[in-house]
């Protein structure tokens, strides 16, 4: 069963066209992700599927549903874990699971209930009361994961999950991923993380300038191309992505 | 379009944080209004014992519920919501959810009426308590209080939509409305003035707040030699006229937001 189709997609920013004529489609219980350099159009494909903005042409139907008329009814359905943590500051741990809770009108009985046992997949059981500005980095990644599964969505949406987190912790919050992979939830994902993409992913789109330039399982990728992931990157792109030193890099600033 | 239960779940959120810092927060919004009531009420009043019959600090008194509780949502809705958009990103995390645009804006709106009605109704406890107020009737200004505190925050969500960083609200607060507050009515009877200041101050929603809120004060009029000197005015009138603005001005924050945010 197909949980996104795209047809002739295009988001335009003012002149700029940040998706350009796109066609793809998702199916139920895989992971796809999107791969590519910032500014490809990564993320903007991911906020025309959880409809925070409508797109300027083509078609893009969500669990069936036109994004133009069902935003809320597809919003309902989806969990995102954007790509930078906008957690309440002022508030708890717990109390960010319960106030987002409410967006989705879950009761507050049910919402106590879930918001635990998230934070129990999640490691952060015994920081439910501490307010968010004193999590890690990596702590702050988990939540932003639980908050997301916190209405039981259909498509989980991770927009570079990882980003910015030391190797501990991304394998961490990798781990976590896997686990909701393998109870069967339909996961879209974009990084520029290869070994992320290769771990995750099983079919991968790779963009370039607003553009889907190929799509395909990494070893179909791999074996057909040659080579990593990466290779395949720069033989289609003439780009590369970002390397194994850059990763380290962000995870020192992040400190 | 718009869904209740929706926009009082981003109303929760704000109560929410609030809660956990009304104790930093309350102290410093009544310092405000205690110091005008201190310097005007007792500073000037020695000089200016009182005003067509009225002690001068009863005078004031009543319109500080008036401008404290328009300055509680602007703070809140251009400040406050500015934070909240552009640097907490709360609104990316909200509209992530089934929560709308329009569902969003209007729990913002709601928020910030629902915060000059928490600061005027203190206010009113306050002053009243300490024998400036003459009348009960000051109660029945406690839902339009909410009703002015929408049309601030309509007024300031338009300019959170519509300014280019955080730094120009100072133009918003000193060019529009410092000269609201001062020409409103609050420290002087506008009657005197020149013609073009009083038609001016019409369009003023502040001096119609203060208008009733100080006639509520005095229930409906201060009394000298047989002639109603203070505090006679047309509450029909001026409630008319902030239900009027209010109306008018409603769809803009939706409509200046949408393009802000949504391109």
């Amino acid at each position: 069963m197909e949980i996104v189709v795209a047809k002739g997609l295009v988001k335009e920013y003012n002149s700029l066209r940040a998706v350009n004529c796109i066609d793809f489609i998702i199916h139920r219980g895989e992971c796809f992700s999107l791969l590519g350099p910032n500014g490809a159009g990564k993320t903007s494909v991911m906020k025309l599927i959880y409809c925070y903005m409508p797109p300027t042409d083509g078609q893009l139907h969500v669990f069936g549903l036109d994004v133009r008329r069902h935003a809320s009814e597809i919003k309902a359905r989806i969990g995102v874990m954007p790509q930078e943590n906008n957690l309440d500051p002022d508030l708890s741990v717990m109390e960010n699971l319960l106030v987002y809770a409410r967006y989705f009108g879950i009761k507050k009985k049910e919402a106590i209930k879930r918001a635990e046992e998230l934070l129990e997949f999640v490691g952060l059981s015994d920081r439910a009361k501490t307010n968010v500005e004193r999590l890690s980095g990596g702590m702050k990644r988990r939540l932003v994961l639980a908050r997301a599964l916190i209405n039981k969505p259909e498509l989980l949406i991770l927009d570079e999950p990882t980003t910015g987190l030391d190797p501990l912790s991304r394998r961490q919050v990798w781990e976590m991923i896997k686990r909701e992979q393998q109870r069967g939830r339909t996961l879209i994902l974009t990084t520029h993380y290869m070994e992320e993409a290769q771990l995750l992913s099983d079919r991968v789109a790779i963009m370039d300038s607003g553009r889907i330039v190929e799509t395909g399982s990494p070893e179909e990728l791999t074996n057909k191309y040659g080579g990593t992931l990466e290779d395949v990157y720069l033989k289609l792109t003439g780009k590369r992505l970002l390397g194994g030193e850059v990763i380290i890099g962000e995870a020192i600033k992040e400190e | 379009m718009i869904n209740i239960k929706r926009a009082f779940s981003v109303w929760y959120r704000n109560f929410t944080v609030y809660k956990k810092l009304y104790k930093s927060s309350m102290v410093l919004n009544f310092v405000e209004p205690a110091l005008y009531l201190l310097a005007f009420g007792i500073g000037l009043s020695s000089y200016l014992k009182e005003i067509n019959g009225m002690p001068y600090i009863k005078f004031i008194a009543p319109g500080i519920v008036a401008s404290s509780s328009a300055f509680a949502a602007t703070y809140e809705c251009t400040y406050g919501t500015y934070v909240r958009m552009h640097y907490q990103k709360t609104f990316d995390a909200i509209l992530a959810t089934p929560v709308s645009l329009n569902d969003l804006i209007l729990g913002e709106l709601l928020w910030g009426a629902t915060k000059s009605l928490i600061y005027g109704t203190i206010i009113i406890i306050v002053i009243s308590v300490t024998g400036l107020v003459d009348s009960w009737t000051i109660l029945l200004t406690i839902p339009l209080i909410f009703l002015s505190g929408l049309l601030f925050s309509e007024i300031s969500v338009i300019s959170a939509a519509t300014v280019p960083g955080i730094d120009s609200f100072n133009y918003f607060y000193t060019l529009f409305m410092t000269p609201l507050f001062l020409f409103s009515g609050i420290f002087f009877p506008l009657d005197n003035l020149p013609v073009v200041i009083k038609n001016l101050a019409f369009l003023n929603p502040l001096y119609h707040m203060v208008e009733i809120m100080r006639s509520a004060s005095v229930g409906g009029g201060v009394t000298v030699g047989g002639e109603v000197t203070v505090g006679r005015t047309d509450f029909i009138n001026h409630i008319l006229w902030l239900i009027t603005a209010s109306l008018a001005l409603i769809v803009l924050p939706f409509k200046l937001m949408e393009r802000k945010l949504i391109r």
